[in-house]
């Protein structure tokens, strides 16, 4: 609790993090805007607002989550600082590719067409699965 | 608004109830008052920042929320016990299940364990306090908010009836008009942001106030258990709070998430919803497996076999639990690619478990055994959890997944999980630390009655379930036909439930037995304990836990010194002053904001929850310009709380 040596980067006004939540707020309301207001279409729309979100994610691990800060102390916390990001790094991957493959795989096909029950799912034709991804 | 849609009206144990939360609540009041307490009240506990203390209320929430959420279960096994009973109505049974299983999970479990770990993990690594003081008293306050919110439902408004798992299209604006609903969405909403700061603030603490000498390789198991447990939920608990804000905006809003309209995806939720559930279920699990760790090598007085598998499998489960989720809906259709790939997962992940359980074992092989309640709560776990284990495998194939699912043969299985690992962790765990929290020992007599009791009850109760559900009695019904011949057992289940409802009421006896007559303990070593948090002299630690910080030089150091005869004595030359957190009463106050904002959210009173809002960020801004870097204890105040002459 004594600990002063951390508190490094303490004192001065914090400018990287007025930065960084003025940038985060600014991109938000630029994906809306674009989302909303402009007759781009839906794949354009999407593009720009995916890479948004990693500007997004990038600004914030830069300016408030110490990405780049070096430790001082022991090799235990450097290792424990990339553990981390593989882990954060994992886990988003499995959330996001995750739910788009189990949301799409099979239940979006039983959705989307009246087909007649068959054991094999897995054998459409390419002419059905462009259908599929023009309708969402 | 009319007050009769306002408060919930029309049935006599509503009415039941309101009576006797109007009673207890002047009965409280008058004692507070009558003995002027006050003040010690607000000094001692609203504003502490004490981990100690912190933990208590944690736990005493926790028992009180055992409490509501086994009266509702037991409201349900009364209905179910005979076939066509009309105690209650559907709607009714479906409120009673969805509260049972959200408070059992997220207002019971959850806080027992984390009151648990608040208690012994800064004592287990030889901190004076967590990492951030006041954000734990934050954490409590927000859990302590959302979980009064969520349980003020059933009087004021209705409760939410669309299952703890909130499923939609149920739980949409449609099929479940009303405030309910919405109280489910900003308690859980709430109550997470308390577990999310507690997830940081433990892994700080675990990671960089551990006495000296301790590395990673030398923490106690339990402690082991509650960093993995904090990893779990700070990458977990995100996704429920954007699912539950997502569904918010569905309801207040009128956004199209979740809906069937305006293509919104309604297995969405389910899937998000899995996603943060299933490291959920290892949330729940990781830190009873530390607690049986702890007490099984106590009072086996042997060290902990295999520690470093203990480890490196709960690790492993850490990263399997977030790639199980599907199995939580199989029957959605995904299609067998991904069926199969989730079940293979599924089965993987019992491996690491099944290592444990063999670790387990091997540490009380030829140890000296001691039978104490503890002891006795960790046997019964081994015991009944594996039956829990066993079904989930067989649940873990997709194909015979469709036949088992929906079933009370689930329904079994996770209650052979969750109480036989979490509930009996919790007891145990409770039972092994009370000295640490309190100065005395619980009755062992009694406790081993309630362990009988309510380990007998429980099988009584569940083991039936089992065969109900093979005989294709689907969960979720508020009642069944004669001609189902379901009859028997669910009476027999019944009765078991009844028996685990005595067998908490003993519990509770043995609480006030003990404390009336219980022998204060002397020293702080009531168990011949193993790891630091028996080092202290005191039996109840003082608030700086430790006059001086330990010098760890292994595993079980505490052990170890005192096998060589080699244990410390403090003298006055030891003792420097102490620095300390200072206490606030800020983060109650920031709760209660917190309350006004969910309260005006569930009734879509968005004045309301801006006021609550505008006084949140108020403590906020609050906090930041505050400069209070705590005190310092004086060396004469330690030596004097220390009994230690100059």
């Amino acid at each position: 609790m004594a600990n002063k040596t951390a508190a490094n980067g303490h004192g001065g006004f914090p400018w990287k993090h007025l930065i960084g939540f003025l940038l985060s707020i600014v991109l938000t309301l630029v994906a809306l805007w674009v989302a909303l207001e402009t007759d781009l279409s839906l794949t354009w729309i999407l593009i720009i607002i995916f890479g948004f979100a990693f500007l997004q994610a990038a600004l914030q691990l830069l300016m408030f989550m110490h990405l780049t800060e070096n430790s001082t102390s022991t090799k235990l916390t450097g290792r424990v600082q990339v553990g981390n990001i593989l882990f954060a790094a994992f886990v988003a991957i499995v959330i996001v590719v995750g739910s788009v493959w189990v949301m799409t795989a099979g239940h979006a096909k039983h959705d989307k067409h009246d087909e007649p029950k068959t054991e094999n799912h897995g054998e459409h034709g390419g002419e059905e699965k462009s259908e599929e991804h023009g309708s969402h | 608004m009319k007050w009769d849609e306002f408060f919930v009206t029309g049935d006599p144990m509503i009415y039941g109830a309101d009576v006797s939360i109007v009673l207890t609540m002047v009965g409280i009041l008058f004692y507070l008052t009558r003995y002027k307490k006050w003040k010690w009240l607000w000094t001692e506990w609203l504003t502490t920042v004490d981990h100690k203390k912190l933990g208590i209320m944690y736990i005493v929430s926790a028992v009180l929320m055992l409490f509501r959420g086994g009266v509702d279960a037991l409201l349900m096994r009364t209905q179910l016990a005979v076939p066509e009973a009309k105690f209650l109505d559907s709607q009714h049974y479906n409120e009673i299940f969805t509260t049972h299983g959200t408070i059992m999970i997220i207002f019971m479990a959850m806080p027992f364990l984390i009151g648990i770990i608040n208690v012994v993990v800064p004592l287990q690594i030889g901190a004076r306090d967590v990492a951030y003081p006041y954000l734990n008293a934050v954490s409590f306050w927000t859990f302590f908010i959302g979980a009064m919110l969520f349980n003020i439902s059933f009087v004021i408004g209705g409760s939410p009836s669309a299952g703890w798992t909130s499923y939609m299209p149920l739980a949409s604006n449609e099929l479940s008009p009303g405030p309910g609903q919405n109280y489910y969405l900003w308690g859980l909403q709430i109550a997470g942001i308390g577990t999310l700061l507690t997830g940081i603030n433990f892994l700080v603490t675990i990671l960089k106030m551990r006495a000296p000498g301790m590395t990673l390789f030398r923490m106690p198991m339990f402690t082991w258990s509650s960093l993995v447990t904090m990893v779990i939920i700070i990458f977990a608990f995100p996704i429920l709070t954007v699912a539950l804000a997502l569904m918010s905006f569905d309801r207040l809003f009128g956004s199209h998430f979740f809906t069937l309209q305006g293509e919104g995806m309604d297995m969405l939720w389910a899937n998000l919803f899995w996603l943060w559930g299933h490291p959920e279920v290892y949330i729940v699990i990781l830190p009873a497996f530390g607690i049986f760790s702890e007490i099984i090598s106590t009072f086996s007085k042997k060290t902990l076999f295999g520690y470093k598998a203990m480890i490196w499998s709960m690790l492993l489960i850490a990263g399997y639990s977030f790639l199980v989720w599907v199995h939580h809906f199989f029957t959605m259709g995904s299609g067998a690619a991904v069926n199969s790939v989730f079940s293979i997962t599924t089965m993987a992940i019992g491996i690491p478990t099944g290592v444990k359980i063999f670790n387990w074992l091997f540490t009380m092989y030829r140890g000296k055994i001691q039978f104490t309640t503890p002891m006795l709560w960790s046997l019964g776990f081994i015991v009944n959890f594996v039956v829990g284990g066993v079904t989930g495998v067989m649940l873990a194939m997709a194909a015979a997944d469709y036949q088992y699912h929906n079933t009370y043969f689930l329904v079994s299985h996770f209650h052979y999980v969750l109480i036989a690992g979490t509930v009996f962790g919790c007891f145990a765990g409770l039972i092994y630390w009370y000295p640490k929290m309190f100065g005395y020992k619980l009755n062992e007599r009694i406790g081993k009655w309630v362990f009988w009791l309510f380990t007998i009850g429980f099988n009584v109760c569940f083991m039936p379930q089992y065969f109900l559900g093979l005989d294709g009695m689907p969960r979720r019904v508020y009642t069944y036909s004669e001609e189902s011949g379901w009859g028997p057992l669910n009476m027999v289940s019944t009765l078991g439930g009844f028996m685990m409802g005595i067998a908490f009421l003993v519990l509770v006896y043995n609480m006030y037995y003990s404390f009336r007559f219980a022998k204060r303990e002397t020293t702080g070593d009531a168990w011949g304990g193993r790891t630091l948090e028996w080092s202290t002299p005191s039996a109840m630690p003082p608030f700086y836990n430790f006059a001086k910080i330990p010098e760890v030089t292994g595993l079980d150091h505490f052990w170890r010194q005192k096998q060589a005869g080699k244990v410390e004595k403090l003298t006055a030359k030891d003792i420097k002053k102490i620095h300390m957190p200072s206490n606030s009463g800020v983060p109650f106050i920031m709760g209660s904001f917190f309350f006004v904002l969910g309260f005006g959210f569930v009734f879509d009173w968005i004045w309301m929850a801006f006021l609550g809002g505008i006084g949140v960020i108020g403590t906020l801004i609050y906090r930041s310009f505050e400069y209070d870097d705590g005190y310092y204890v004086s060396v004469e105040e330690v030596l004097e709380t220390e009994k230690i002459s100059k």
